[in-house]
């Protein structure tokens, strides 16, 4: 019989293009001092550290774990890293649950990062590759193509997008901790640089430093943090070949197949009647309308109808993205993790000003590399 | 609501040292393996040949060495045509280091005919606003190939008429 998980304390930092006073050890452990703040615990509480970020390419250092052990109080405790390319925070958590649920340790310290201003992301993801033709487009090169399949695929309006981050980024200014301080009107939006026809400037997220920070605990103690935890219901992880023929970029299997799993284990039926509020790793505006569908919370090709509607908004009757999700803040590393966080904290209700009222039930979603890695929980403010 | 949270967000001291630009250069050994090996060593023919695994596999181009889906090696060459069809693009807008073209340009997914799956590669000789899903598309090489895929230059509109949607809409 597996243990059940408890989020008892949550910490971030104020997600910026640079956190030039802080160094790397220095970032990270700024999440962590809040979380184990927010747990009521100290260094010495932590049982085994779990941390996780992007590709070393990001900020050219290797192994970065190994020099981060003592800035996270490791030294004389189980560490591990973790790597799932942009889903690595989500997965990153979801290791150092299973520790917990697998009753190997009690008390887990779970970090995942990303400097990118001491990086070139876009370099980092476009190295040149012996005998392959030169990639010519980066990441939002990549991803843009399939956004306008979604678009041709589905006949929908071609401003959805703009409509997802005008909302997005408005509720970012109800974020202390978010990187955009900015609210936007739709024709700022529409009229903001076509970056990668058909993905606008402002429909993009920022490049951030950020950190984020969660300590997990065994049941005997779920009751130490300042607030009553959030509890694990599901979690689930898959992934699908980079390269697969036939493979549908748009809807992607593997993300289905980690949905069903995630909402199996926590009894969701109905995913948009069943969570009260989801914060969803929508890194390009565009991919609110393709998550939607993805992850069951609307019929293939009316998850636009959705957006428009004015459902996903923060007073809609399903919240997506209440801190102004990666459209906001950006540290790619952590970016999953900051997924999961925000889910835990509005079912313990300290989600501030962007607290979705009586939200019980939230869904965390991360997903990476060429959509193919995906990693999801369901968390509730009562035991399983 | 903003600000009303002490976020720990400084500006750093004048006199600290934020940060000190370090190259690095990577220099690697790279094997590019038998079933690579096969594909490029036909590209000096300007021929695109693609593989399977056994006769009724899904086709691929450039192969890997084995099929994702199974595992199995792709162990039959399958010769194609250097035409094909877009199946979907962007308009790039933003320029970055080491950007071999002038923006705007066209970066596609092309399915090569008799292939699975497609490949990202660039258009050129055509107006940006004239690329459209279904667009037929061919090669255009070096002067004298040699085995790299950089022996393709991009590929531009052959003029055929557009493929059906049917052709290649399980190919996104």
């Amino acid at each position: 019989m597996a243990n059940n998980v408890a989020v008892v304390g949550i910490g971030q930092t104020k997600h910026n293009t640079q956190r030039n006073e802080l160094s790397m050890p220095g970032l990270v452990r700024e999440a962590a001092t809040r979380a184990l703040e927010d747990a009521q615990m100290t260094w010495a509480d932590i049982d085994a550290v779990v941390i996780g970020k992007a590709p070393d390419t990001f900020e050219g250092v290797m192994m970065p774990e190994l020099f981060l052990a003592d800035a996270l109080g490791a030294p004389g405790k189980p560490m591990l890293r973790v790597h799932t390319a942009g889903s690595v925070g989500g997965s990153t958590a979801m290791v150092a649950a299973g520790l917990v649920k697998a009753g190997v340790h009690e008390r887990v310290l779970t970090v995942a990062y990303e400097k990118q201003s001491e990086s070139n992301a876009m370099w980092a993801l476009a190295m040149k590759i012996p005998f392959a033709p030169p990639l010519v487009a980066g990441a939002g090169g990549y991803f843009a193509p399939y956004v306008r399949a979604y678009i041709e695929r589905h006949d929908v309006p071609d401003d959805i997008g703009i409509k997802v981050a005008v909302k997005d980024t408005n509720n970012g200014v109800l974020n202390p901790y978010a990187h955009k301080q900015m609210t936007v009107t739709y024709d700022e939006v529409r009229d903001s640089m076509m970056l990668w026809d058909p993905i606008r400037f402002l429909e993009s997220c920022p490049s951030s430093d950020g950190a984020c920070a969660l300590v997990l605990t065994s049941e005997a103690h779920a009751a130490s943090g300042k607030l009553p935890p959030a509890w694990v219901h599901g979690m689930a992880w898959r992934s699908e070949p980079t390269m697969l023929a036939r493979q549908d970029k748009v809807n992607p299997r593997a993300g289905q197949e980690c949905a069903r799993d995630v909402y199996a284990q926590a009894g969701i039926t109905d995913p948009r009647r069943d969570i009260d509020c989801a914060e969803v790793y929508v890194p390009f505006s565009w991919f609110e309308p393709k998550w939607l569908e993805n992850l069951f919370f609307a019929p293939e090709g009316e998850g636009w109808k959705l957006t428009e509607s004015g459902a996903t908004s923060l007073d809609g009757d399903i919240p997506w993205n209440m801190s102004g999700g990666v459209i906001c803040s950006n540290p790619i590393g952590a970016s999953g993790m900051l997924r999961f966080a925000e889910a835990a904290m509005q079912v313990r209700g300290q989600a501030g000003a962007h607290q979705v009222d009586g939200a019980a039930t939230a869904l965390g979603h991360a997903y990476g590399g060429g959509s193919q890695f995906f990693a999801m929980w369901i968390v509730r403010n009562t035991k399983p | 609501m903003s600000g009303a949270t002490d976020t720990g967000d400084t500006d750093a001291p004048a006199d600290l040292v934020t940060g000190i630009v370090v190259p690095i250069h990577v220099e690697y050994e790279y094997t590019a393996g038998e079933a690579a090996s096969r594909f490029l060593s036909h590209i000096p023919e300007r021929r695109l040949v693609g593989q399977r695994h056994g006769d009724h596999g899904l086709v691929y181009v450039p192969p890997r060495g084995s099929d994702p889906a199974n595992g199995e090696p792709t162990d039959q060459d399958v010769e194609l045509t250097d035409q094909g069809t877009v199946t979907t693009f962007c308009i790039v807008n933003v320029p970055f280091a080491g950007q071999a073209v002038e923006c705007p340009y066209v970066c596609a997914q092309i399915l090569l005919d008799g292939a699975d799956i497609t490949f990202q590669a660039l258009i050129q000789e055509a107006e940006v606003s004239q690329i459209h899903p279904g667009m037929r598309v061919e090669a255009v090489w070096v002067d004298d190939p040699e085995p790299t895929l950089e022996s393709i230059r991009y590929f531009r509109p052959s003029g055929e008429p557009d493929a059906t949607p049917e052709s290649y809409k399980d190919h996104m």
